[in-house]
């Protein structure tokens, strides 16, 4: 069977686009081989910084012969019908329809259509002109003097050439005849940009892959990956140094060279005085470079040195020893940008009054042109923390203080320059300036958790002022009417309900989100220049009910059992999950599951009885009672209903599952011995009412009704 | 290839080698060599033989030097790598051909950066000018970690599509002198190529006028004379473009894109004068921007009417 190779070789693909690219071409040409009915056995592709490659295995030679009948009219129908047929099915004559004989229809037309299969390689030269004009790049251009009229071809940067192959295994494979944009499919590629810029005439992928390597490019990014991360260890364990891992940022280098060589660069020792990350990133950033640390037990242990490790694109015939030169110079230069930074910053952090300044500077930061300024955004926030520390017993003197400082170093140059610092540049300088260290603590920690991965602060102080950064955002978004929809969310709404979610659960914090969304509404409204409306404080509510069944469906808790426990005015997040997570433990259970079905049961029947217009009794009457299990169920309904509720009360839910759940054998026994449609209305009746108290007593701890299966 | 010239003209030697070196290889290729814009203005880009020359169907190769202005760079003279007043060297080419990205590198080459020895890579890097309603996509060029050019297909300028699209390539003069004179501060850069007392750095041309305008741009600079200049920038681009488009003298069609645009250009540079004098908010910033815009986008529209923006002549 055939093979497909396809390149398409183009300038500079940006890295972030590189996967993605090629997962869309492999898509698009199977797509396309499938629809127009050729199968293949196996398809990959690959990408590089100038080249998109696919590489499909045993493809039909020939797509299969397909016959199609189109109905026509009777053939004693007016000649205006058949000659609508004749033309839609694209016949000269009625000489090349047949006649079929109906029974009861009578005679009429069929147009039997035959459509031969066709070469495989003349569909691919058809399809892959469209795939390629139409491909779903994020970002394309048009260039060159083809631009200079409409409907130019679109790529991510210019196309230079496509190389497109087709054959078995066993012959010669043959160019792919086709054209886009000018560009003609050829047998031919090149190498690298500078170490083998010459024409490399290709047969099939196993050649190609062999030929780019000779040609200096690794065709594959999962290889590429391999090898920096694999060179760049030794390289540094073999100078005495560990390398500092960073798994995007070799994503990302992978992605901006065809022949990765590591080198080892240096800077200036006197910059460690700076923190780690603002090196680290620093150097990570603007250099794209890994730094390293010193050979140690284990990472907290390892302090930074002034080594890093670059990954150049070329074999350089020093050695790469001019390479090494330049990197450092411009890592040295970056990295004394950065130390004016840090210093300017010290000298303001450390000045009296100096931190202060910084939050009286967020004035001139617009937060949103709706909402104000960062400044009253954190004069609300400061009010907002207090408030939330009462509710959930933190009272601390340091969290008006924490929240007020929270904001202060989005005023600070480095956090200019690395947005990404913000709140740990913070805590550098709280400590620089004397402030207390759960301050400097929630500085730092008040964006956490800034995802379902992240780690949650568990500092009372930071957990207040997290708790208020988060609450605040989403009142103020959910007034001005700037919620999530679909896909978007702009301001990252779902993760900082997700973040108040975290934070009240793994902190075991119990906080009444009507009454802190209400204040927040009124800490708002309190602005100088008053607020575009206030939240809407249900709706709020049951966004929170949403991201709580995604969290609590991440932690194994169905849906379902959520809706059971879930009124629309809930508004304990901790007591919500509690009852979920009890209720699933109990159906878990095979008492559970045998409750389950017994609650179905009865509550199936109470429901057949009552559309009849059959009244339970009001209450079960004991004189009524024929057998034992009658007895027996109801009293232990009165037992349970007195425990059950008495846990319920000291919020012991597992307990209040556990004594529900004592149902089941009375149940059971009940289902098996006695037969509630009897004759006897009375007696009927009186079972009925022993059901629905089942019924009830279930519902009071969790509305059974809504649970599946 | 540059060995036997003398110092003064050699690109890894002098300062003005480099820019002559840059010169006679885009000569070389066929572009106008231009001189710098004569205004004040933020970059190469600003210059019509790029913002006017990219709109309209007419092929234009041009190369020049343009002084450019960055008021909040300014840093007092004491800064190695930061200048308020820097040079960049220009190059437009419409319709961008096939072979940009090698001639690029054989100027490289032209200038002393051997690509077998150092590591020169196309990072991606879009290009956006909000005040000139423009965008290209292209990279930012790296040599050994380095960012010593920009490289942009133009897209859109003035708001209008580029058809053909140009290619544009933008140099920084001083990173690549830095870079071959291998020195680390600029001020030390070989100006004239000379030794000795004859020797002029780059320090000796510019260390003052940086101290100097760094003063003026962050503390002096009068804001509300500013603030004046930048609305009869604005106005007077609309008078003119409002102007009927006949010439009295004859009858004969006239628009006036070059001179609006010069007011253009002015508004653009008073605003960034006004940044760095730190008096525009957050929120007005948007509004001065689109302001400039505006005024853009009709120089454009005014240009694509001319002949060469590629109207019929008259």
């Amino acid at each position: 069977m055939p093979d497909l190779l396809l390149e398409l070789l183009s300038e500079e693909i940006p890295a972030a686009m590189q996967p993605r690219g090629a997962e869309d071409l492999r898509r698009a040409v199977t797509d396309a081989l499938v629809e127009a009915g050729l199968t293949y056995e196996g398809a990959k592709a690959y990408a590089t910084p100038r080249r998109l490659a696919l590489d499909v295995r045993g493809v039909d030679a020939r797509s299969a012969d397909i016959s199609d009948e189109r109905k026509g009219p009777r053939t004693d129908a007016p000649d205006k019908a058949i000659e609508g047929f004749l033309r839609a099915a694209g016949l000269a004559s009625v000489d090349e329809a047949q006649v079929r004989t109906d029974p009861k229809k009578g005679d009429y037309y069929v147009a039997v259509i035959d459509k031969p299969g066709r070469e495989a390689g003349e569909i691919i030269a058809e399809v892959l002109p469209v795939i390629i004009a139409k491909f779903p790049w994020p970002k394309s251009m048009r260039w060159g003097a083809a631009s200079a009229v409409p409907g130019a071809l679109r790529w991510v940067r210019p196309l230079q050439s496509i190389l497109c192959t087709f054959g078995p295994e066993t012959e010669e494979p043959v160019v792919v005849d086709f054209e886009i944009g000018g560009v003609r499919a050829v047998e031919t590629t090149r190498g690298h940009r500078f170490m083998a810029p010459d024409a490399i005439t290709v047969r099939r992928f196993d050649d190609y892959v062999v030929k780019l390597e000779e040609g200096k490019v690794m065709l594959d990014p999962e290889r590429r990956k391999q090898v920096i991360a694999a060179d760049a260890r030794n390289l540094a364990f073999a100078q005495g140094y560990e390398l500092i891992e960073d798994d995007r940022l070799l994503d990302e280098v992978a992605g901006l060279v065809e022949w990765p060589v590591v080198l080892l660069g240096e800077f200036d020792e006197a910059f460690l005085e700076m923190p780690d990350e603002v090196i680290r990133l620093t150097i990570r950033q603007n250099q794209k470079c890994f730094v390293l640390a010193g050979q140690g037990a284990d990472d907290s242990e390892r302090a930074l040195a002034n080594r890093f490790v670059m990954v150049a694109n070329i074999e350089a015939t020093d050695g790469g020893a001019e390479i090494a030169r330049g990197n450092a110079k411009v890592v040295n230069a970056r990295l004394s940008d950065a130390k004016f930074f840090w210093e300017s910053d010290l000298a303001v952090a450390r000045a009296e009054g100096g931190f202060d300044s910084w939050v009286d500077g967020l004035e001139a930061v617009t937060f949103h042109a709706k909402l104000g300024s960062q400044r009253q955004r954190v004069e609300e926030i400061v009010d907002l923390a207090t408030e939330v520390a009462s509710e959930i017993g933190g009272v601390n003197k340091h969290v008006r203080r924490a929240a007020h400082l929270a904001k202060a170093d989005l005023q600070s140059a480095m956090v200019g320059e690395f947005p990404e610092l913000q709140g740990q540049m913070g805590r550098f300088y709280a400590e620089a300036a004397g402030e207390h260290a759960d301050v400097a603590a929630a500085i730092a920690e008040h964006y956490k958790p800034q995802g379902p991965s992240d780690t949650v602060p568990r500092e009372p102080v930071s957990v207040a002022v997290a708790l208020a950064d988060k609450l605040h955002t989403l009142v103020g978004f959910w007034a001005i009417e700037e919620k999530p929809t679909g896909s978007k969310d702009p301001y990252a709404l779902r993760r900082a309900a997700l973040g108040v979610i975290r934070l009240l659960l793994e902190n075991e914090k119990r906080l009444a989100l009507k009454a802190i969304i209400d204040k927040t509404n009124m800490i708002h409204a309190e602005k100088p220049d008053g607020m575009p409306g206030s939240a809407d404080v249900p709706d709020l509510l049951s966004f929170f009910h949403d991201r709580l069944k995604v969290h609590l469906r991440d932690e194994g808790v169905r849906h379902d059992l959520i809706d059971a426990v879930l009124t629309a005015d809930a508004d304990d997040l901790l007591i919500i999950a509690r009852k979920a997570r009890a209720l699933r433990d109990l159906i878990d259970s095979e008492d559970g599951q045998n409750l389950l079905a017994g609650y179905k049961r009865a509550a199936n029947i109470l429901a057949a009885e009552e559309k009849k217009g059959t009244k339970p009794a009001k209450k079960e009457n004991a004189k009524l009672f024929e057998a034992e299990p009658e007895a027996e169920l109801a009293n232990k309904l009165d037992d349970i209903g007195v425990e059950a509720k008495a846990a319920i009360d000291r919020e012991d839910f597992a307990t209040a599952m556990k004594t529900l759940a004592e149902l089941r054998g009375p149940i059971d026994a009940f289902f098996d011995q006695v037969m509630v449609n009897v004759e006897d209305e009375a007696v009927r009746a009186n079972r009925l009412a022993l059901l629905a108290r089942v019924r009830s007593a279930v519902e009071a701890i969790a509305d059974f009704s809504r649970i599946e299966g | 290839m540059t060995e036997n010239l003398p110092a003064h003209m050699r690109p890894d030697r002098s300062f003005q080698g480099l820019i002559l070196e840059l010169h006679r290889y885009w000569a070389d290729y066929g572009c106008v060599v231009l001189q710098p814009y004569d205004m004040e203005v933020g970059a190469g880009t600003f210059h019509p033989a790029t913002t006017l020359r990219a709109l309209g169907s007419k092929p234009w190769n041009a190369a020049y030097v343009q002084p450019s202005r960055r008021p909040t760079d300014g840093r007092y003279g004491e800064n190695p790598n930061r200048l308020q007043h820097y040079y960049q060297y220009q190059v437009l080419l419409k319709p961008s051909p096939p072979d940009l990205q090698e001639l690029y590198l054989r100027s490289l080459y032209a200038i002393g950066i051997d690509p077998g020895l150092h590591d020169i890579r196309f990072v991606e890097d879009d290009w956006e000018s909000p005040t000139l309603g423009a965008w290209g996509l292209g990279w930012e060029v790296w040599c050994d970690g380095m960012e010593v050019s920009q490289f942009t297909y133009f897209q859109q300028v003035c708001g209008f599509e580029c058809a053909p699209v140009s290619g544009e390539l933008t140099y920084g003069l001083e990173r690549l002198a830095m870079y071959v004179q291998d020195v680390d501060n600029v001020y030390d850069l070989n100006f004239n190529g000379a030794t000795g007392d004859d020797k002029v750095t780059y320090g000796d041309v510019f260390s003052q006028t940086e101290r100097e305008y760094s003063r003026w741009n962050f503390d002096i600079a009068d804001t509300d004379t500013l603030l004046r200049h930048f609305d009869d920038a604005e106005a007077e681009c609309r008078r003119i473009l409002e102007t009927p488009e006949i010439d009295p003298r004859n009858g004969r069609p006239i628009v006036m894109a070059h001179p609006a645009y010069d007011q253009c250009i002015k508004a653009s540079h008073v605003f960034n004068l006004l940044d760095a004098r730190g008096v525009i908010s957050v929120v007005e910033r948007q509004s001065y921007i689109l302001r400039v815009r505006t005024l853009a986008k009709a120089c454009g529209e005014a240009f694509l009417k001319t002949e060469a923006g590629g109207a019929a002549a008259a």
